[in-house]
């Protein structure tokens, strides 16, 4: 077993047990043996000293495409989690849209294995809801379980049929597991590629109505009341989805929901200039939706930050817009691009945006990560909540560069992750100096 | 000959690089390209169609997407101020072997071409090409985003039968949603000053049209009523096929622009058509070949404003269109 570590002069920060005080973590075989201010570790214990910087539990991501099998060329389950342990990340769950898609029990294995092997955060795969992601036959969902899915999804369709949609909600309670539904009425989408309005009109794009999302989140959702089920609500883009799934938490449906990092930051004036890095589905959607999402999140509607992170090549997504691929790399500008438009503005608190990205998600999926509790895994995550920094896609650890948030300013950044105690990533000190007079990590054994 | 020769912006009016679309002109740039057309409609009544404007050019017309009319109005276009040409469209073509857009760009470019005229299926795409090559990029249609000289043309068209364009109220009728003339037209009208509206079956007119200054008018007969200029559009017949509208008889019936419904008019009114025409669908030939069509004046100004666009583009002014007509080899 590696040695203890001691994370001393930290903020330690965290909603699951409304703290935040000045103190120290001490992780000991991969799990945290006290936090808490005058907390000293055993002689043996590595001391890293964090001189101000905010520790908290590490975020959880239930939402992101690593494309291993089939698009190693964009992203590899490798590259993948390291990604998200530079965002932040100790958790993530991957969609099962691969190729070939995530949806026997060997599969499952594979993504299981070769995420522990990653040395990142920890990998959790997705099974496929329905045989082949083709919308007809249930998978083996117990056999996916076993092998160590955490979910079941056809995210990047629809599961589009009412019938097996109501099936998956009934079966999957055997296994306590949630329906990932990606909400999409493919016919009113139809050939679509950003919303429909105003811009796409003056750009000759083709638009996808909000009812696309609303109207099958509202089938969704009525199907959850009937059935019981767990239905989690990717990516919410639209103000009548955002009402809908408060209704249906209302009638006491079990319904959860997340948003994305750029649908809570960007509307469809992005797309201006025919910029394929802001065409993702759902799109980007209008200032009214934006500010319905971020009202959503605060006061609990929408559940939890997700960042279907997305990766394409460079050479998939430089070519005409009909024709590039949906999605955006999310993962290393997430708590950058939240903390910007949610604290800076007043509207939630430091503390709210850890429960968002970390604590939250835990609750609502039922994992043993999301705190720091005694005894709860070491899964840590320390930022720089004051950090000024300007997005520079060379420097991601993701092999895609997709981001519509290239040479933006953001605040707030992730200085270090550790996964089960263990370091899996530091900000390399060229990347970003250290400044003077700022909090800083100052690294290890280095007091 | 006159013009200079540099790629980009010493055209008097300030239109840069490219001409890509009419939406970011403004109404003296747009009223400059229809003055400096003035003299060179002159050219194409000549016994002898040349003059040496653009000799030593070289233009690609990269049609990758089926086009007659435009693509023989720009050839005409180039040859009567001397340039060399060269036709791509996308059959044959390394495109159709699955090569990028980019890549067939460079590859143009490699070869030193001073201009291309791009037709393409996907909006953006004439911009795409223009911010990543150097040479001046002229958008012949892109999906169903712009086709700027079909509305320059169009606009000259009217000014021609009204003397001017401000104030005029036309109204656009028919397949809105899929038509790049259209939003080029209503870019163009409503920068001129003239009073837009559209017609069509809702499942035609796009969502979030009157936020670009037009109204919306649902009965054909009403926009009769209204209008000085009828601009009929297209109904592409595979419209029908995808549910827009039931049938071609009844868009005829509902929306077609008839004698009889012609002859109702308050007013004399003109009736323009972008062409192809669907005789006895969008337009009934009576109209198309009667006192009211200004369709094939359409087309004989569409050579002279293509000249005016590329003399301007490849660097004339509209100052100095008259004497760089009149220059000889």
């Amino acid at each position: 077993m590696s040695r203890p570590v001691l994370i001393t002069g930290g903020r330690l920060l965290d909603p699951s047990q409304e703290l935040d005080v000045p103190g120290s973590l001490l992780i000991r075989d991969g799990r945290i043996e006290a936090c808490g201010p005058g907390i000293a570790g055993p002689d043996d214990a590595e001391v890293v000293d964090v001189d101000g910087l905010v520790v908290a539990p590490g975020f959880i991501d239930v939402h992101v495409h690593f494309r291993e099998p089939g698009g190693e060329h964009k992203e590899t389950i490798e590259s993948g989690a390291r990604s998200a342990a530079a965002g932040g990340f100790t958790t993530v769950w991957t969609m099962p849209n691969t190729d070939p898609p995530i949806d026997d029990p060997a599969a499952v294995g594979f993504v299981r294995g070769a995420g522990e092997r990653a040395g990142g955060a920890r990998v959790y795969p997705v099974g496929a809801a329905s045989r082949g992601l083709q919308g007809e036959k249930m998978t083996e969902v117990g056999e996916l379980v076993a092998a160590g899915a955490v979910a079941v999804s056809d995210d990047g369709n629809p599961i589009w049929n009412a019938g097996l949609l109501r099936r998956l909600l009934e079966y999957t309670q055997t296994f306590g597991i949630p329906v990932l539904q990606h909400a999409e009425d493919t016919e009113l989408s139809c050939g679509g590629v950003m919303n429909e309005g105003k811009v796409a009109t003056a750009l000759g794009l083709r638009g996808v109505p909000n009812a696309a999302e609303s109207g099958m989140v509202a089938r969704d959702c009525y199907i959850a009341e009937l059935t019981g089920g767990h239905l989690h609500v990717c990516h919410v883009s639209t103000r009548e989805a955002v009402e809908q799934v408060r209704r249906a938490k209302e009638c006491g449906a079990h319904v959860t929901a997340e948003v994305t990092p750029h649908h809570l930051a960007l509307t469809e004036d992005a797309v201006h200039g025919y910029r394929t890095e802001a065409k993702m589905n759902p799109p980007l959607r209008t200032e009214e939706d934006r500010e319905s999402l971020l009202d959503a999140l605060v006061d609990g509607t929408i559940d939890v930050i997700a960042t279907d992170h997305a990766p394409h090549h460079y050479e998939e997504k430089e070519r005409e817009f009909d024709d590039a691929p949906f999605g955006v790399v999310g993962l290393e500008t997430a708590l950058g691009v939240v903390m910007g438009e949610l604290v800076e503005s007043g509207r939630l608190s430091l503390g709210a945006i850890v429960d968002r990205l970390s604590c939250a998600p835990a609750r609502i999926m039922g994992l043993d990560v999301g705190t720091l509790r005694q005894g709860a895994r070491g899964d840590i995550v320390v930022f720089d909540p004051a950090e000024r920094w300007t997005v520079d896609a060379s420097t991601f650890e993701s092999r895609s560069r997709n981001t519509p948030f290239v040479r933006k300013e953001l605040v707030g950044r992730v200085r270090a992750t550790w996964v089960g105690g263990e370091p899996r990533y530091e900000l390399p000190k060229e990347v970003s100096p250290v400044r003077e007079g700022a909090p800083r990590y100052v690294g290890q054994g280095s007091v | 000959m006159t013009a200079t020769t540099t790629n980009g912006g010493a055209d008097g009016l300030g239109l840069g690089k490219d001409l890509t679309g009419l939406q970011h002109l403004t109404r003296d740039q747009i009223e400059g390209i229809l003055d400096t057309a003035e003299p060179f409609k002159e050219i194409s009544e000549r016994r002898i169609k040349k003059v040496p404007v653009l000799r030593g050019k070289t233009i690609v017309n990269l049609f990758l997407e089926p086009s007659t009319r435009t693509r023989i109005s720009f050839e005409f276009a180039e040859k009567r101020l001397s340039a060399d040409t060269v036709n791509i469209a996308s059959s044959g073509s390394s495109v159709e072997k699955g090569e990028s857009l980019v890549d067939t760009a460079r590859n143009l470019e490699a070869m030193r071409i001073d201009m291309v005229v791009i037709r393409h299926g996907s909006s953006g795409a004439a911009q795409f090409l223009a911010d990543r090559i150097p040479s001046n990029v002229i958008n012949a249609g892109d999906g169903p985003h712009e086709h700027p000289t079909q509305a320059l043309l169009d606009l000259l068209t009217i000014r021609d039968r009204f003397g001017s364009i401000a104030g005029r109220r036309v109204c656009i009728v028919g397949d809105v949603r899929h038509s790049r003339v259209a939003r080029s037209d209503i870019w163009g009208l409503l920068r001129c000053g003239a009073e837009v509206a559209v017609c069509g079956p809702k499942t035609l007119i796009p969502m979030g049209i009157e936020e670009l200054g037009v109204t919306v008018i649902s009965r054909v007969e009403e926009a009769i009523e209204w209008a000085e200029v009828l601009y009929v559009l297209r109904l592409q017949l595979e419209r029908m096929d995808a549910g827009f509208v039931p049938s071609l008889r009844e868009y005829n019936r509902v929306f077609g622009v008839s004698r009889a419904r012609l002859e109702r008019a308050p007013e004399d009114i003109a009736v323009l058509h972008p062409g192809p025409m669907n005789r006895g669908v969008e337009i009934d030939s009576d109209v198309a070949d009667g006192p009211w069509s200004l369709i094939l004046p359409q087309v004989t100004n569409g050579v002279a404003v293509r000249m005016a666009v590329l003399y301007l583009l490849a660097g004339g002014s509209p100052e100095r269109a008259e004497s760089a007509k009149e220059a000889r080899e």
